[in-house]
């Protein structure tokens, strides 16, 4: 005999954070608004971010400028984010959104985390990220898009995986390299001359930030290394032993030689 | 039409309470103890996969005995209110007091009107920057709550496991001390003089999880390989 009652409680009962929110609190869901008709102010805007595997992990990049029109919003902006313990997500599009939805995808993971005792598989992380960004579609409609890239380790797998996805949530594995985001073009072509297969995680490091030079080099949203103020791309690394962010004095190194190569070589190009 | 017998409200609150101490004394005994390192949670439990404690926040864990649905909805519920607040305002928002006492409000609830009241004793805790600032929150199935110091025994036998863990508490007690002192006074009751590790359910909420593990999440479950070795280190 099935109790009505507990049939009811079994069907409330969720893993999900999102649907619990949008249960209960659907005013706290980043994306669950309907906007009225007008003209949408300008917000600050987040580029580019590379991503790119070598033998036993994955990579991710972001530099740290966000525009506003032609206007630099921030230079100390962070992109890439870690999601979980062995996942890391990077953002392109309206900053606002974006930042939220992370903070929300972070909260997702480890509210399964807790409830059900064990790890979502990483491709049940990509999916709940790709749903989230379906959620945004009527806003991405409206001009307010935003764009992750997503990275992992599949434990199951034993390897470094990379997804990427379009403003309808569409989730698509890419091999190798990717890169998203207004600089995304440039960094694209250094990281597919750079980019060679057993890559050692500094090696990959060193790739990640010279595609993001590039992209700097020709975009005016993405913010090269800035010796000034020593601000230097956020580079997250995520191998069997969980994510790790690379620390500041090893990505000040490896700009100062990638700057300094360009000077000696003394190119336009 | 049947006459209704009358029950006055002093014996009906009576009958209840003693009906879910009933239920409680039955189970076996959880000890939560701060020490040095943190705060260490040690339950008596054959299951590697049925937990009796469980992490609700980055330095909030959880423990329980009595009726396992019941108290594993109460902890489900303590993660969703956990983590909805954290979201919505910011993650040192959530404090084991607001939790405890959202915990009180519910089981006092089912206690005076639901048909039958949970069968359950909580304990909630969190751990702090140094031993001072540790809560242990300990939460009956009436919904009274008291605020423990330095431990909070729970669960059948409750008095004689406690009065062996008071015997040996000291404030500077290291995880595998309090560990050793915990499980000793678990087995209170058995003609063994400890549990082997297999038996045990320990977690440790570490006190400076940033600078150790790099991570903010404080709630660590110790593996059963950990637990005896941590059992077999010298006194």
């Amino acid at each position: 005999m099935q109790d009505p009652a507990a049939g009811h409680l079994a069907t409330q009962a969720t893993s999900s954070f999102t649907e619990h929110l949008q249960r209960s609190r659907p005013e706290l869901l980043p994306f669950n608004q309907v906007l009225p008709a007008g003209q949408i102010p300008p917000v600050p805007h987040a580029t580019t971010i590379v991503a790119l595997s070598y033998p036993g992990g994955v990579l991710m990049a972001g530099d740290r400028r966000a525009t506003m029109g032609n206007v630099i919003a921030s230079r100390h902006i962070e992109k890439v984010f870690p999601a979980d313990e062995y996942s890391v997500l990077g953002i392109a599009g309206t900053a606002g959104l974006a930042l939220d939805i992370t903070r929300l995808f972070q909260v997702e993971l480890e509210h399964y985390e807790k409830i059900e005792g064990t790890l979502l598989s990483l491709d049940g992380k990509a999916n709940r990220l790709g749903a989230m960004i379906r959620g945004n579609l009527p806003m991405a409609m409206q001009g307010l898009a935003v764009i992750p890239l997503f990275a992992g380790f599949d434990q199951a797998a034993g390897v470094g995986r990379l997804f990427s996805y379009d403003v309808t949530g569409g989730r698509y594995e890419e091999l190798e390299h990717h890169s998203v985001g207004s600089g995304s073009v440039f960094a694209r072509g250094a990281l597919k001359k750079l980019w060679r297969p057993n890559l050692t995680e500094d090696g990959a490091v060193a790739v990640a930030v010279e595609a993001l030079y590039d992209a700097a080099d020709d975009d005016s949203a993405t913010g090269g290394p800035d010796p000034v103020r020593q601000l230097w791309p956020v580079v997250y690394t995520v191998n069997r032993a969980g994510a790790r962010r690379v620390p500041e004095r090893e990505l000040a190194a490896i700009a100062g030689s990638i700057v300094e190569s360009r000077a000696v070589a003394g190119r336009e190009a | 039409m049947t006459q209704q017998f009358y029950v006055s409200p002093e014996q009906l609150m009576k009958d209840r309470a003693d009906f879910a101490r009933k239920g409680i004394a039955r189970g076996r005994s959880v000890v939560v103890i701060s020490c040095a390192d943190g705060i260490a949670l040690v339950a008596e439990n054959p299951s590697p996969s049925l937990h009796k404690i469980g992490e609700i926040y980055d330095k909030i864990a959880f423990a329980a005995v009595g009726k396992y649905n019941e108290f594993e909805s109460l902890r489900q519920a303590g993660v969703r209110y956990a983590d909805v607040r954290g979201y919505s305002y910011d993650r040192e928002d959530v404090t084991a007091r607001g939790l405890a006492s959202v915990y009180a409000q519910s089981l006092g609830a089912v206690f005076t009107a639901e048909q039958k009241p949970f069968e359950v004793e909580l304990a909630v805790a969190e751990v702090g920057h140094t031993q001072a600032d540790d809560h242990l929150y300990r939460l009956t199935f009436d919904g009274s709550i008291a605020d423990e110091n330095g431990f909070v025994v729970m669960g059948g036998l409750a008095e004689q496991v406690a009065e062996t863990v008071a015997g040996g508490w000291k404030d500077d007690l290291d995880l595998a001390g309090a560990l050793r002192l915990a499980v000793k006074a678990l087995a209170t009751d058995k003609e063994v003089d400890a549990l082997p590790g297999t038996a045990v359910e320990a977690a440790v909420l570490d006190r400076s999880p940033e600078s150790g593990r790099g991570s903010r999440r404080a709630f660590r479950r110790l593996r059963a390989e950990e637990i005896t070795q941590l059992l077999a280190g010298e006194a």
